[in-house]
């Protein structure tokens, strides 16, 4: 097993997530990027598990999931209700954060 | 022993919360005035009970002392005790504090409530004042540093009478905290010079004591760096050039009896400061240093006087005069020689009452103008008009140009002589100062005094008995402190001694 | 002499009483606060003369006393009594000051009796006599410098007595400010004497001068430290006595009422400079360069003065010229050394008589003339005023120099003593004593022509009169004393022989010419310029206006452009300065504060911008906070491996 080829691939899926959240207005695109992320890094987890005969990262990435889960859950339903307040659902009119 | 010093601490505070209580009703009770005139004179009595239990003869150690542990986690503790120039200043403060009241009598228009806000907070001042010169815990001498801004802050912002009394008193905050926070770096660095215990790492809970910290073996670069902390906090405080930016502000802006406290008494925690903490403390930077302090310092004599020269704000000007005062003030202390040092610890008591009497005296013009005038300009003729303030002003003045015979004279000539010693040229140029203090009170005396009466100020009244009460204890002071100066020289010649012996000390 | 010192503070005490009282009195002295006044002056005098009399009865080795009064400054080293040095030179002043202050008071009473602040001018009075006392009684240069000071102050408030005139109260400032500038020369010298002898007293600092022990300081005491502290003390004395180059207040302070004038500004205050070159006698002579410096500004403001005088027709300015003149003569014999200490005193006190007599006299003209100064309005008041102008005739007349009258014995024997001396010296300043004495004859008797000869120049508005008794009696006094003073004393020797414990004794130097030529010589110039005088101010008529005249005369009209002077070198740079300060200190100093504070808020707005609220830009700033971080780590590692 080349560990070399696992890591580039999480590597690019991470980029591409990452990209993808800097990049896309619409905030479910946004959503899609960020569960990249999180699948890149679920990789690495289990790559580097297999790598060390160590079950820790499995465990992990399985945390990761149920996060990214419960995120999903609670992030939809936040942005159907800006799009139900504000008719967009693009990030950029959301700049509340704002002091 | 009864704590003295604690008591003087304690009662203004009571008398403060007198104040507040005061007469709010029409029923018989003393109004805010009366109260706090009481308060203050009551603790003018205590100041003599102090003064009666100090001994001259071991004016160089702190005396009434008391000491109790505060928060021993971090070294510091509630230590209290002066030495001969900490006892002078705290009676500086305790004798001006009733001067003011009785010069504010009629200050904020009449209006009652306001009144009863200003004196509480004056009572309030005098006690931290009465603290800070008496603290021996640094760390205590630092809050007390910080806690005085407080109600210096309110008693320029909300009070003063200038235009500009919020931008003066924000930019007094900003100086005296900038000050405040470099020293507090300065506090802790000093702090973990203390020796601590080599197993837990802990220092003593008394580690902040300013006798624990004399005489560490501190890195001569820490000790540079620590001194500058310190020594910056106290220029600021001072004020010495370039940093004395806010003072003209704040006397143009505040209530001519804020002017006296922060300038003739809680400034005083600069040189004070300097005297006390850097020297002992930081013997090796403070010669390090003293090239160029020495310099700035009469830098400041000539700058401030030729400043007050220029200007026509008669409160701004006596402003710099400090400036100039304190230059001479800070010349003294850092030549390192006795007779300097006690000339500065003299002239520090005698600047506060010199200075304050011509802030007064000056406040008592300008409320006579009708339309409260500080501009000289706006001023003509009045010595036929007023004889009396014109004299008392000219006595004032005269005071603040250290006419041989007043006080101020005695502790000049002894700075500049002293400071000859220790830095000829820079003495010699500070000489000059003298020279340009003649003119700058001449020169307002002429404008405002002499000549016809300019238009409308035909028809003032002269001062009256609460005015010539409050001018003549000022003046009898220095007149006495002139011709007997022996009797305060003697609670600032061994302190001196001794602050010159720990500089030249660690030369060796 | 023990019984009577403890007499000796109440010298001072007595005007000073009188002053305090006066000033706090209020209204209620106003009745009788005059006379107050006289009597404090007066009982001083007493006391003078009662310690006149006790240190006649002492030998003459033993009348040097100090009188000890009270521990004044002790601190770091520097221990100053405040006490009283009693020897023939300062009971010269007392007797000078008491006796003069005590006739100018009196003459004052009706002088000023019509001044709705009579009292105030006599507590100023007293003020000035106690200040004056202080300052020749002193046993230290320190409190020397509180009487030197005090007089000061008691000027300036005498000059601007009338100050809702506003040009009465710039020339009291500028009095006080040219004094000032003297002044730093005083402290610089104590500053120097504490350095090399550790002690400002007479007792410590003039022994050590002359090469005997005393308490060690740290710098090595040399002929150049003296030289420094003689110059400084100079300088001190330039102000104090209007001596070149500080010469021009003297004439604005003609400003004050006229008694003012004649005590302060002739008789006492103006000569103490030449006290303090008389009583630092041996600082001088340990300092051969400070003494011909001495001579030169001496000789220098001798015919400063005297030309200067030539051309005023204010009759007060020109006998402030003269002044000027006079103290010059003073100054030169205080830096010729032993052989002129003496003379300088002795025509002081001569002068102090005299000077006085003259001003008191204009006093008396300008009484009569509706306080109008200008001579070309005189002319012809021998007729309306006969004391007056016979005493100042009196005066006149000493002031030239004429045998026997007072200033001949005073004034000859400085010319003799100039002409002491080898090389160049004696004959430079003898020559410059001698035309001083020439020119002097001729303003002097210009003076006396222009207002008691002549024919009358002013209209019919004027009533000249004489003065009331009050006046007419102190100057009576005063011309008797210009007319035998000098004899009296000079005979025999009898002051030289008195001021011997302080000046020492000198042997008898024989001058570069002979006396009896010096003398004529003298006399013919004083002759010429008085018969010169006679002839363009008494025998012609003098024009009511003042022609164009040389740019000699105009230059002296001018006071030898003194003021354009120090307006160009020191006022004008002075305002500049200020100026630039002023705009300097909002604009440079205030500003680079305000400039910092402005720096700091500004880069707070830039760094709030990046707070826009746009969760991708924040996620983008993570994203690269992450970067960095492990980028600076992979380096990190890289180097460490």
């Amino acid at each position: 097993m080349e560990v070399t080829n696992y890591a580039v691939l999480a590597s690019v899926l991470f980029a591409i997530g990452a990209t993808t959240v800097l990049l896309r207005r619409n905030a479910i695109v946004v959503f899609m990027g960020v569960e990249l992320m999180l699948n890149a890094t679920n990789l690495a987890f289990v790559t580097f598990a297999r790598l060390h005969g160590d079950l820790t990262g499995q465990v992990l990435a399985f945390f990761v999931m149920v996060v990214a889960a419960a995120e999903v859950v609670v992030g939809l339903a936040i942005i159907v209700t800006i799009f139900r307040t504000r008719r967009s659902a693009s990030v950029d009119d959301v700049n509340l954060l704002k002091g | 022993m009864f704590p003295w010093l604690t008591a003087l601490i304690a009662w203004p505070l009571v008398a403060a919360a007198a104040v507040a209580a005061s007469g709010r009703s029409r029923s018989g009770i003393p109004g805010p005035r009366a109260t706090a005139l009481t308060g203050a004179l009551v603790e003018v009595a205590l100041l003599v009970g102090a003064f009666a239990q100090f001994e001259t003869g071991a004016a160089a150690e702190h005396q009434l002392a008391e000491t109790y542990s505060w928060i021993p986690q971090i070294g510091a503790s509630y230590a209290v005790g002066v030495d001969g120039v900490g006892l002078l200043l705290v009676a500086l403060s305790v004798v001006l504090v009733p001067l003011v009241i009785a010069a504010a009598w009629r200050e904020q228009g009449g209006d009652m409530t306001r009144l009863r806000r200003y004196l509480v907070l004056v009572l309030i001042l005098e006690a931290f004042m009465v603290a800070v010169f008496s603290a021996r815990d640094v760390f205590l001498f630092y809050v007390l540093f910080e806690a005085m801004l407080i109600p210096a802050y309110f008693m320029i912002g909300a009070f003063g009478h200038g235009p500009q009394r919020r931008y003066a008193a924000v930019k007094f905050l900003i100086f005296s905290l900038a000050g405040g926070l470099i020293m507090l770096a300065a506090v802790l660095a000093l702090y973990f010079q203390a020796p601590a215990d080599p197993t837990t790492g802990l220092r003593a809970g008394d580690a902040f004591l300013t006798d624990n910290l004399t005489g560490l073996a501190i890195d001569p670069v820490t000790e540079r760096l620590i001194f500058c902390g310190f020594f910056l906090a106290f220029a600021i405080k001072a004020p010495l050039f370039p940093v004395h930016t806010w003072l003209p502000d704040v006397a143009e802006n505040a209530p001519v009896g804020t002017s006296t406290l922060l300038i003739c008494v809680l400034d005083k925690v600069g040189t004070f400061g300097m005297l006390t903490l850097c020297l002992p403390l930081f013997p090796e930077a403070s010669r390090w240093a003293a090239p160029v302090i020495v310099a700035l310092a009469v830098v400041s004599v000539l700058y401030g006087a030729i400043m007050a020269i220029g200007q026509d704000d008669l409160l701004r000007l006596i402003g710099y005069t400090s400036v100039s005062h304190f230059g001479f003030i800070i010349l003294g202390i850092f030549t390192f020689s006795p007779l300097g040092t006690a000339g500065s610890s003299f002239m520090m008591l005698n600047h506060g009452l010199a200075t304050g009497a011509l802030f007064l005296v000056a406040g008592f013009l300008i409320a006579r103008h009708p339309a409260r005038s500080q501009l000289i300009s706006e001023y003509s003729g009045l010595r036929t008009v007023t004889p009396v303030l014109a004299g008392m002003f000219l006595v004032a003045g005269l005071a603040t140009l250290s006419l041989p015979g007043l006080a101020t004279f005695a502790s000049e000539i002894m700075v500049l002589v002293g400071s000859f010693e220790g830095s000829p040229a820079a003495a010699l140029v500070a000489i000059l100062g003298v020279v340009l203090a003649a003119v700058y009170v001449l020169l307002t005396y002429q404008r405002i005094f002499t000549g016809k009466p300019a238009e409308g100020l035909g028809a003032l009244p002269d001062v009256g008995g609460r005015e010539r009460a409050v001018a003549g204890v000022l003046v009898a002071a220095l007149l006495v402190l002139g011709l007997v100066p022996q009797l305060a020289l003697t609670y600032v010649d061994s302190p001196a001694d001794r602050t010159v012996a720990a500089v030249e000390g660690s030369n060796q | 002499m023990d019984n009577v010192i403890g007499l000796a503070p109440w010298l001072v005490g007595f005007p000073l009483l009188g002053a305090a009282i006066l000033l706090l009195g209020g209204k209620a002295a106003d009745r009788w606060g005059h006379w107050l006044g006289v009597a404090a002056s007066a009982a001083s005098g007493v006391v003078g003369f009662i310690l006149l009399a006790a240190m006649l009865g002492l030998p003459d080795d033993g009348r040097v006393l100090d009188h000890h009064l009270w521990t004044w400054l002790s601190a770091g080293g520097l221990d100053v009594d405040l006490g009283i040095r009693l020897d023939p030179l300062s009971v010269t002043f007392v007797m000078l000051v008491t006796f003069v202050g005590t006739l100018i008071h009196v003459y004052s009473v009706a002088y000023m009796a019509h001044d709705p602040h009579r009292r105030r001018f006599f507590a100023y009075l007293n003020l000035f006599v106690a200040a004056m006392l202080t300052l020749v009684l002193a046993n230290s240069y320190l409190l020397l410098f509180v009487g030197w000071e005090g007089v000061g102050l008691a000027s300036y408030l005498l000059i601007g007595f009338w100050d809702h005139e506003r040009t009465n109260a710039v020339a009291a400032k500028k009095a006080f400010v040219m004094n000032r500038v003297g002044d730093m020369g005083l402290i610089a010298a104590m500053a120097l004497m504490f350095a090399t002898v550790g002690s400002v007293s007479f007792a410590d600092v003039l022994p050590a001068a002359a090469g005997e022990a005393g308490p060690a300081g740290r710098l090595e005491p040399s002929t150049g430290t003296w030289t420094a502290i003689a110059l400084l003390l100079l300088l001190a004395a330039c102000g104090k006595s209007a001596q070149f180059p500080l010469q021009a207040w003297l004439g604005d302070a003609m400003a004050g009422p006229t008694p003012v004038s004649a005590l302060i500004h002739a008789a006492t205050m103006v000569t103490a400079g030449v006290y303090l070159m008389v009583r630092s006698a041996t600082i001088l002579e340990a300092a051969p360069t400070a003494q011909l410096v001495v001579v030169l500004v001496g000789g220098i403001t001798l015919l400063f003065g005297a030309i200067v005088g030539c051309a005023k027709d204010d009759i007060k300015k020109a006998l402030a010229a003269s002044t000027m003149s006079q103290i010059g003569y003073m100054m030169l014999a205080a830096g010729l050394g032993p052989v002129g200490y003496a003379f300088a005193i002795f025509h002081l006190l001569t002068h102090g008589f005299f000077k006085a007599g003259l001003f008191l006299g204009a006093g008396s003209v300008m009484h009569g003339m509706d306080d109008n100064v200008d001579m070309r309005g005189y002319g012809g008041l021998s007729r309306f005023l006969p004391v007056t102008a016979v005493t100042m005739g009196l005066g006149w007349l000493a002031i030239l120099g004429v045998p026997p009258f007072s200033g001949f014995w005073s004034k000859d024997r400085i010319i003799e003593a100039a002409f002491v001396g080898e090389g160049w010296q004696p004959w430079v300043f003898g020559t410059v004593t001698l035309v001083g004495a020439g020119i002097t004859a001729f303003y002097m008797s210009r003076l006396f022509f222009m207002t008691f000869a002549g024919t009358r120049r002013w209209d019919d508005d004027h009533h000249p009169h004489e003065s009331p008794f009050l006046m007419t009696a102190p100057m009576i006094v005063l011309a008797v004393g210009s007319v035998a003073l000098g004899g009296l004393l000079a005979i025999g020797g009898t002051f030289t022989t008195w001021l011997e414990p302080v000046t020492g004794h000198v042997e008898h130097h024989e001058p570069v010419l002979p006396v009896w030529v010096i003398t004529t010589l003298t006399l013919v110039l004083v002759l010429g310029g008085a018969a010169l005088a006679f002839l363009q101010y008494a025998a012609r008529r003098v024009p009511a206006r003042a022609p164009h005249g040389s740019a000699l005369t105009r230059a002296a009209r001018r006071d030898l452009y003194q003021d354009p002077a120090n307006e160009a070198l020191v006022m004008l740079p002075g305002q500049v300065l200020t100026r630039t300060a002023v705009y300097a200190d909002k604009a440079v100093v205030d500003g680079g504060w305000l400039g910092l504070a402005g720096s700091v808020t500004r880069a707070g707005d830039q760094i709030r911008k990046a707070q826009n609220g746009y969760a991708r830009s924040y996620a983008a700033m993570t994203l690269a906070g992450v970067l960095v971080i492990a980028g600076v780590a992979g380096i990190a590692a890289a180097v460490t491996q």
